[in-house]
C-alpha cells in the first residue's frame, strides 16, 4: 500500500507543478504516441478525413470548430493522453436543440483547457457571453459575510439553495478517469468530509452499498442521483463503471451535500426550506473551505486558475459553478409579457421546480443566476439575491394593482 | 484516430487491484472469466490499434446483465483483439459456443447446391424465411473502436462494390444522414431502416458514436437482399423473402456474398476470416459462421405444448418473438433460428433449420389433429 502511495504522490505533484506552471508550458501539448501502426493510420487519415459532419449541428463547440483548428489540434494530447476527439465526442454525438445551445464538449482533465486552448478560449466565450480567458481574470470570493439582505419574504420564497462543483488536482475528471482514480476521489473526498464538525457533520453512502432503507430515505430527501441517461452525459464517457466509487454525502441536519462522482468529482449543495439566503450562503462558504482545508491537510487541493477560476469538467461550470437559486411563488409576475425581460436584465433564469429541462408548476419557479464566470461567488449570490428581492416586490406591487417597471440591465462583467 | 482509453499506460500507475472492476454483481460471460490475476496479466496490452482490455470489457462492466440472461460483456475493436486478449476470449468463446476450444477448426461452406431441400416449407405454417451475417474488412478498426476516418473509408467501399452488383442484386444505397423522408419512411414500411442503438450493451462500447456518421443502407431492387453499413459490424448482410422457400433465400445469400466479397477483393480488400474464430465479427457470440437463419412460423398449438422447449433444444434451434430478439410471440407466430453460430459451417446450421422447421410444421399438424407428438421426438443433434 505504501508504494503504491509514494507512486500516486509523485503522479500527482508533478501534475500539480505542471498546472502551475500555467499556459505557455502546456500549451504546446505532447505528440500522439508513436507505434508504428499509430503512425501509419495518421497518414492514411489525415485530419480531413476524421472531421466530423457539423452540419446539422447547433452547439458551442460546432460553431468554433473549423477544420484548420481540427487539423492542428488533432494529434495533440495532454500529459494524461486525453485527445481532442475524445473531448468533443459529446458534441458530435448530440447535435442539439435549435432552441438550446449546448456546450458540445468537455474536459478530460485540468490539462484539457489548455492544450486545446485554441478551442476550449471561443468555446468559453460564446458561452460565457464574451469572457475571454485569454485576456480577463475570474475574481474568486467566499467571504459570506459580505452579502447584505439576504433574508426573503417568506409568503413567496419557499426554499433557497447554493450549488457548486469541485475537482481534485491531479486526478482525471469524470469523462477520462479510469476506476483508481474515481475510486481515489472519493477516498479524498470522504475523508475530509469526515472531518467536518459541529452543523456539518455527516456521512456517507455509497451508491453500490447502500441498503434499500438507505435509498428510500435519499429518494424522499430528493437527495438521491441516479445514473446518467442523458446523452449529453453518458456519450461523454460520465457514466462508465457505474455505480463504482459514487456516493452521497450529507450533514445530520440535511442542509449540507455532496455528490461524489456524478457528473464532477464533487458537487456541494447547501439548502433549506424558507428564506434564508444569507445562512444557506454562509453554509456554503464554510463547507468548501473547511472541506479545502481538511484535503490540503492531506497534500491535496482543487483545480483552480485565475483565467478560469475553478475547473470542472463542463465548460458551462467554469468560475464559480455556482447556481443560486430560490423556489419562489410569483402567480401575477409570471403572467405579466414583461416577466422574461425583468428576468433577463436582472440576469436571472428561470427553470421549473423539478429542475432544468422541467416546466413550472402552478405558480412556483426556480429563479436562479444565469452567469458563473467573470463575477465571484458574493457577487453571484448578492445578484440573487437583489433580483428576488425585486421580483417579490414586483408581485406586491400587481398585487395591489400597482405597475411595475423594467429594471435596467445588470453589466456583464465588472470594467 | 481510433478511439478509446488511450491513457493505458498512466492506468498502469496504479495496481491491478486498484484497476480491477467490481464484478460481484455481475452475470456475463466476463465477469465468469475474468478474475484480478487474469486482469493483471492482461492489463499493459495493447493492439497494435491501441485498443486495451479495458476497452474490451467496458460494456460488460457498464451492464451487469440478467439472471436468466447471459450477455457476453466484451467486444473486439479490431480483428487483432482475439489474439492479443486471447487468454481472456478463448474460454468466453468456449463458454459460449458449445465447448469450441482453442484448437478447434471452424469450416465454412457457402456452397448453396450443398443444401438438401428447404424450397418446400408449408407456406400455411412458414410465413416468411431470412438468413443473416455479418462481415468484416480487414485491416479497419470495428465500430467500438473505429474513426470517423476509418469508418467513411469502410463506407465509401461497400457503396462502390455494392453498385457493381447487377441482375436480381442490382440495388441502391441510402446513407442514413442523407435519406429524404420519403425513403426513410419506405424503409419503415419495408421493415429495413435500422436506428441509432439504444441498448446500453451497444452504447457502453462506443458503437454509436458520431450517428449517423458513415451508417446506411443498401438494398436490392427486389427488396430481397440487404446490407447494414456500419451499424453493430462493418457490414450485416441479409436475405429474406416471404413464403417457405428457404432454399431460394440461401441460394440468394451464398451468390450475394461471395460476389461482394470478390468485389472488395479487386479493390484490394479482404473480409477478416481464419481458420480457428471464421468470420470475425464485433461480438463475441457472432464469430464463426455469424449466421442466423430462420423463418417466421405459424405454431399455436406446439408452443403450447409442454415438450415445445425440448423439441427446440433438441434440434438447435431458438425461439424469439417476430420483433426480434427480446420481444414476445404475437398471436401464435414465432421466430425459429438455429441456435449455433461457430464451430458448424453454413450449410450446416441452416440445414438444422430446414429440417427443424419441417419436423416442428409436422408436429403442430398432429396437434391440430389432436394426435400425440411422441413418435415425432427428436434424437439431440
Amino acid at each position: 500500500m505504501a508504494s503504491s502511495f509514494t507512486r500516486m504522490m509523485s503522479g500527482r505533484n508533478a501534475a500539480v507543478l505542471l498546472a502551475s506552471l500555467g499556459t505557455g508550458s502546456l500549451a504546446a501539448g505532447y505528440a500522439m504516441t508513436n507505434s508504428a501502426a499509430a503512425e501509419e493510420k495518421r497518414k492514411l487519415y489525415p485530419p480531413s478525413a476524421d472531421f466530423p459532419d457539423l452540419r446539422k449541428h447547433n452547439n458551442c463547440m460546432a460553431s468554433a470548430l473549423s477544420p484548420s483548428i481540427y487539423a492542428s489540434l488533432r494529434d495533440k494530447l495532454t500529459p494524461n493522453n486525453w485527445s481532442l476527439d475524445q473531448c468533443i465526442q459529446t458534441g458530435v454525438d448530440n447535435p442539439g436543440h435549435p432552441f438550446i445551445k449546448t456546450v458540445g464538449m468537455v474536459a478530460g482533465d485540468e490539462e484539457s483547457y489548455e492544450v486545446f486552448a485554441d478551442l476550449f478560449d471561443p468555446v468559453i466565450k460564446d458561452r460565457h457571453n464574451g469572457y475571454d480567458p485569454r485576456t480577463m481574470r475570474h475574481p474568486t470570493d467566499l467571504d459570506s459575510s459580505k452579502v447584505t439582505s439576504g433574508m426573503f419574504d417568506e409568503n413567496y420564497v419557499l426554499s433557497s439553495r447554493v450549488r457548486t462543483g469541485r475537482s481534485i488536482r491531479g486526478l482525471c475528471l469524470p469523462p477520462a478517469c479510469s476506476r483508481s482514480e474515481r475510486r481515489e476521489v472519493e477516498r479524498v473526498a470522504v475523508q475530509a468530509l469526515a472531518g467536518l464538525k459541529g452543523v456539518l457533520a455527516g456521512r456517507y453512502y455509497s451508491l453500490g452499498e447502500m441498503t434499500e432503507q438507505e435509498q428510500q430515505q435519499l429518494i424522499d430527501d430528493h437527495f438521491l442521483f441516479d445514473k446518467p441517461i442523458s446523452p449529453l452525459l453518458t456519450c461523454a464517457g460520465m457514466g462508465r463503471d457505474w455505480p463504482d466509487a459514487r456516493g452521497i454525502w450529507h450533514n445530520n441536519e440535511k442542509t449540507f451535500l455532496i455528490w461524489i462522482n456524478e457528473e464532477d468529482h464533487t458537487r456541494v449543495i447547501s439548502m433549506e426550506k424558507g428564506g434564508n439566503m444569507k445562512r444557506v450562503f454562509d453554509r456554503f462558504c464554510q463547507g468548501l473551505k473547511e472541506v479545502e482545508k481538511l484535503i490540503q491537510e492531506r497534500g491535496w487541493e482543487f483545480m483552480w486558475n485565475e483565467r478560469l477560476g475553478y475547473i470542472l469538467t463542463c465548460p458551462s461550470n467554469l468560475g464559480t459553478g455556482l447556481r443560486a437559486g430560490v423556489h419562489v411563488r410569483l402567480p401575477k409576475l409570471s403572467k405579466d409579457p414583461r416577466f422574461s425581460k425583468i428576468l433577463d436584465n436582472l440576469r436571472l433564469q428561470k427553470r421549473g421546480t423539478g429542475g432544468v429541462d422541467t416546466a413550472a408548476t402552478g405558480d412556483t419557479f426556480d429563479i436562479s443566476n444565469n452567469d458563473r464566470l467573470g463575477k465571484s461567488e458574493v457577487e453571484l449570490v448578492q445578484l440573487v439575491i437583489d433580483g428576488v428581492n425585486y421580483l417579490i416586490d414586483c408581485e406586491k406591487k400587481l398585487e395591489n394593482g400597482q405597475d411595475i417597471k423594467i429594471p435596467a440591465p445588470i453589466a456583464q462583467f465588472k470594467k | 484516430m481510433p478511439f478509446g482509453n488511450t491513457h493505458n499506460q498512466l492506468k498502469m500507475n496504479y495496481s491491478a487491484e486498484q484497476e480491477y472492476p467490481d464484478l460481484s454483481k455481475h452475470n456475463n460471460h466476463m465477469a465468469k472469466v475474468l478474475t484480478q490475476e487474469m486482469y493483471e496479466s492482461l492489463r499493459d496490452k495493447e493492439t497494435p490499434s491501441g485498443f486495451t482490455l479495458d476497452d474490451v470489457i467496458q460494456t460488460g462492466v457498464d451492464n451487469p446483465g440478467h439472471p436468466f440472461i447471459m450477455t457476453v460483456g466484451c467486444v473486439a475493436g479490431d480483428e487483432e483483439t482475439y489474439e492479443v486478449f486471447k487468454d481472456m476470449l478463448d474460454p468466453i468463446i468456449e463458454d459460449r459456443h458449445g465447448g469450441y476450444k482453442p484448437t478447434d477448426k471452424h469450416k465454412t461452406d457457402l456452397n448453396p447446391d450443398n443444401l438438401q431441400g428447404g424450397d418446400d416449407l408449408d407456406p400455411d405454417y412458414v410465413l416468411s424465411s431470412r438468413v443473416r451475417t455479418g462481415r468484416s474488412i480487414r485491416g479497419f478498426c470495428l465500430p467500438p473502436h473505429c474513426s470517423r476516418g476509418e469508418r467513411r473509408g469502410i463506407e465509401k467501399l461497400s457503396i462502390e462494390s455494392l453498385s457493381a452488383l447487377e441482375g436480381d442484386l442490382n440495388g441502391k444505397y441510402y446513407a442514413l444522414k442523407d435519406m429524404t423522408d420519403e425513403e426513410q419512411q419506405q424503409l419503415i414500411d419495408d421493415h429495413f431502416l435500422f436506428d441509432k442503438p439504444v441498448s446500453p450493451l451497444l452504447l457502453a462500447s462506443g458503437m454509436g458514436r458520431d450517428w449517423p456518421d458513415g451508417r446506411g443502407i443498401w438494398h436490392n431492387d427486389n427488396k430481397t437482399f440487404l446490407v447494414w453499413v456500419n451499424e453493430e459490424d462493418h457490414l450485416r448482410v441479409i436475405s429474406m423473402q416471404k413464403g417457405g422457400n428457404m432454399k431460394e433465400v440461401f441460394h440468394r445469400f451464398c451468390t450475394g456474398l461471395t460476389q461482394i466479397e470478390s468485389l472488395f477483393k479487386d479493390k484490394g480488400h479482404e473480409f477478416m476470416w481464419n481458420e480457428h474464430l471464421g468470420y470475425v465479427l464485433t461480438c463475441p457470440s457472432n464469430l464463426g459462421t455469424g449466421l442466423r437463419g430462420g423463418v417466421h412460423v405459424k405454431l399455436p398449438n406446439l408452443s403450447k405444448h409442454e415438450k415445445f422447449g425440448e423439441v427446440l433444444k433438441r434440434l438447435r434451434l431458438q425461439k424469439r418473438g417476430t420483433g426480434g430478439v427480446d420481444t414476445a410471440a404475437v398471436g401464435g407466430v414465432f421466430d425459429i433460428s438455429n441456435a449455433d453460430r461457430l464451430g458448424f459451417s453454413e450449410v450446416e446450421l441452416v440445414q438444422m433449420v430446414v429440417d427443424g422447421v419441417k419436423l416442428l410444421v409436422e408436429m403442430e399438424k398432429h396437434l391440430e389433429k389432436g394426435q400425440s407428438i411422441d413418435d415425432l421426438m427428436p434424437d439431440h443433434k
